[in-house]
């Protein structure tokens, strides 16, 4: 189905596919971040690192496109690591404002330095991802639908990744770091190197979205990555849930779709910040679980129905 | 030099001055209610839009346009309270992140309601206080500096001397045992939020004129006003003002003599730098987070 998908619309539509695509990575990665309880303010920044270095790489050292990507979201993995040392010596709101701050001092650098940032104008014509022939298919860049399918492959892969490791030991330990903090540490496990390890696995996926990302639309800038961006990764995240894995994927393409189909139709596209904002905070009031809670109960609820029983609720 | 050094002093202080009204209201929320309000910097941001609505459209006199942002931007924190603080009383991350959510309904509906370009106030005087050859000081700020100072001084008056800012303070220092003497938590919070809304709209409208208007502005306000409650030690009132005055000198002196972007750079560092030496701040004492 997801094959099939980009020949039903439009060619607008098409690239928003891509973006879509690209943007459950980040709304992924970040969720993986939040298992260990911490919540950041500067994810968006670092797809932008990885973004950022994927184009320096490509364009002035000449680096071939895909491996740049993989660089990208190497440099992403430093970047991260490099901060966790001043990052984790806080806690909850401490740590939501230490990382807005690393992150807005980072976006700040791009836009200081025009060499070798392009200041904030950004980077312009960054190398697309080179036309391959497979024979039986034409990789062709510039075509939303191949780009769709290569965007596809990456991400499932990269989720495919993050699923094996949320339910790997690592990943149980993340919920114990969360939830057991001390009793992690009374049993031996190292707090800090776990949520190191969650923000620097999420931080490299995050770079290789940003990757994707400027290779596709040729141009980076400091803006791109601001705040803003950050806030919209927010409320994916809280409107869909972040308990399960499938919980930020709904709540990404959800308000994807009430953007781009219902609010573009409508031509409302300046609502969007008014949209987002009541739904994020219509999510917190009423529904402090996120989409993923609502569709889990329709579902035991259908289940109840469908095998007779009254199931009540799903509570 | 010394009269290049005065003039960024005069600079600092009139930024330290509004700086400090945003802040101490944050500090206050904060404490009373255990919320960081990030929609904080839209509060100031409405409070200079009503200047743009009363005073630049429809001729108002300042002073009564002045004094209605203040009522005004006050109604709008009481109703953040009853529609979003008061249901997520023991979530206090649900209330961080609906301000959040409020903060972009707010720059919505005034993007829809004056569109998105900068807006110009004409100043309340054009009258300038010439002190010497390059050291001037234009009489609008003095007005946002002395009322400023003034209602700090009442802010001050009315938490230490009246029975409501004794109750305030108390709850702020322990909501349960304050809870226990009878003090209702729904009226702290109600009068925190009404005063912190107030006092982010009387500098919102005051500053007006001074500053370029747009629905963003108060992107830039919630990140100073984030710093100088961490430098100041989040929950001191008096150590947020000393804070803005600090910051608003380093920031006013660094973009004076290299540039604006190196400032903000500075800023968020000495942030950073408190946050990873000492999180409870250089004038705070207490951690309540």
């Amino acid at each position: 189905m997801l094959l099939a998908l980009p020949h039903f619309l439009s060619f607008s539509q098409r690239e928003v596919l891509v973006f879509l695509t690209i943007n459950v990575l980040v709304v992924c990665s970040y969720r993986l971040l939040t298992l260990t309880g911490e919540w950041s303010l500067g994810h968006v920044v670092m797809m932008g690192v990885g973004a950022y270095a994927s184009a320096i790489l490509a364009k002035r050292f000449g680096v071939h496109v895909p491996v740049a990507m993989l660089l990208g979201a190497g440099i992403a993995v430093v970047v991260a690591l490099a901060l966790s040392f001043p990052l984790f010596r806080m806690k909850g709101f401490y740590f939501l404002i230490g990382s807005f701050a690393a992150g807005e001092i980072i976006r700040l650098l791009w836009k200081r330095f025009r060499d070798p940032f392009g200041g904030p104008k950004g980077i312009k014509r960054i190398d697309p991802m080179p036309d391959i022939d497979f024979g039986f298919w034409q990789f062709t860049a510039f075509d939303p639908v191949s780009y769709y399918y290569f965007v596809l492959v990456v991400v499932t892969a990269s989720l495919v990744v993050m699923w094996r490791i949320e339910n790997s030991r690592i990943g149980l330990t993340f919920h114990a770091v969360h939830w057991q903090d001390s009793l992690a540490q009374a049993s031996g496990i190292s707090v800090r190197a776990y949520r190191t390890l969650a923000l620097v696995i999420a931080s490299g996926f995050a770079g290789l979205a940003g990757a994707l990302l400027a290779h596709y639309i040729g141009t980076v800038n400091p803006n791109m990555f601001d705040i803003e961006q950050m806030v919209y990764v927010l409320t994916w995240a809280i409107v869909g849930g972040t308990a399960t894995f499938y919980g930020p994927i709904i709540g990404c393409i959800a308000l994807t779709v009430v953007n781009e189909i219902v609010l573009r139709e409508l031509g409302l596209e300046q609502g969007r910040p008014l949209v987002y904002g009541l739904l994020l905070i219509g999510t917190v009031l009423f529904l402090p679980k996120g989409l993923e809670d609502a569709v889990a109960r329709t579902w035991k609820l259908a289940a109840g129905l469908w095998s007779g029983r009254q199931v009540g609720g799903g509570r | 030099m010394f009269e290049l050094l005065a003039q960024t002093g005069l600079n600092a202080l009139y930024a330290a001055a509004y700086l400090s009204l945003v802040a101490v209201g944050l500090v206050l929320i904060f404490g009373v209610m255990g919320i960081i309000n990030f929609a904080h910097g839209e509060l100031f941001m409405i409070g200079a839009y009503v200047v743009v609505a009363l005073y630049s459209d429809l001729q108002m006199p300042f002073v009564l346009v002045a004094a209605i942002g203040l009522v005004f931007v006050g109604c709008i924190g009481i109703l953040m309270e009853f529609t979003m603080f008061r249901p997520l009383r023991d979530n206090p991350l649900g209330g961080l992140v609906a301000s959040i959510g409020f903060l972009m309904v707010l720059q919505a509906l005034v993007a829809l309601g004056f569109g998105v370009r900068m807006e110009h106030v004409p100043p309340f005087t054009q009258e300038v206080i010439v002190l010497s050859d390059r050291v001037r000081l234009p009489v609008h700020r003095l007005i946002v500096i002395v009322s400023s100072a003034t209602l700090l001084a009442a802010l001050w008056l009315f938490l230490k001397r009246t029975k409501f800012g004794w109750a305030l303070r108390a709850s702020a220092q322990d909501p349960e045992a304050a809870a226990l003497q009878g003090i209702s938590l729904r009226t702290t919070s109600l009068i925190a939020m009404f005063i912190g809304g107030a006092l982010a709209g009387i500098a919102g409208s005051l500053t007006a004129p001074l500053i370029s208007v747009t629905p963003t502005m108060g992107h830039s306000v919630i990140v100073a006003a984030f710093i100088v409650i961490i430098v100041g030690g989040i929950g001191s009132l008096e150590g947020a003002v000393l804070a803005a005055i600090v910051y608003a000198f380093v920031h006013t002196g660094v973009t004076t003599y290299i540039d604006g972007v190196i400032a903000d750079i500075v800023g968020l560092s000495l942030m950073l730098a408190v946050l990873i030496v000492r999180p409870t701040g250089i004038f705070g004492a207490r951690d309540r987070a």
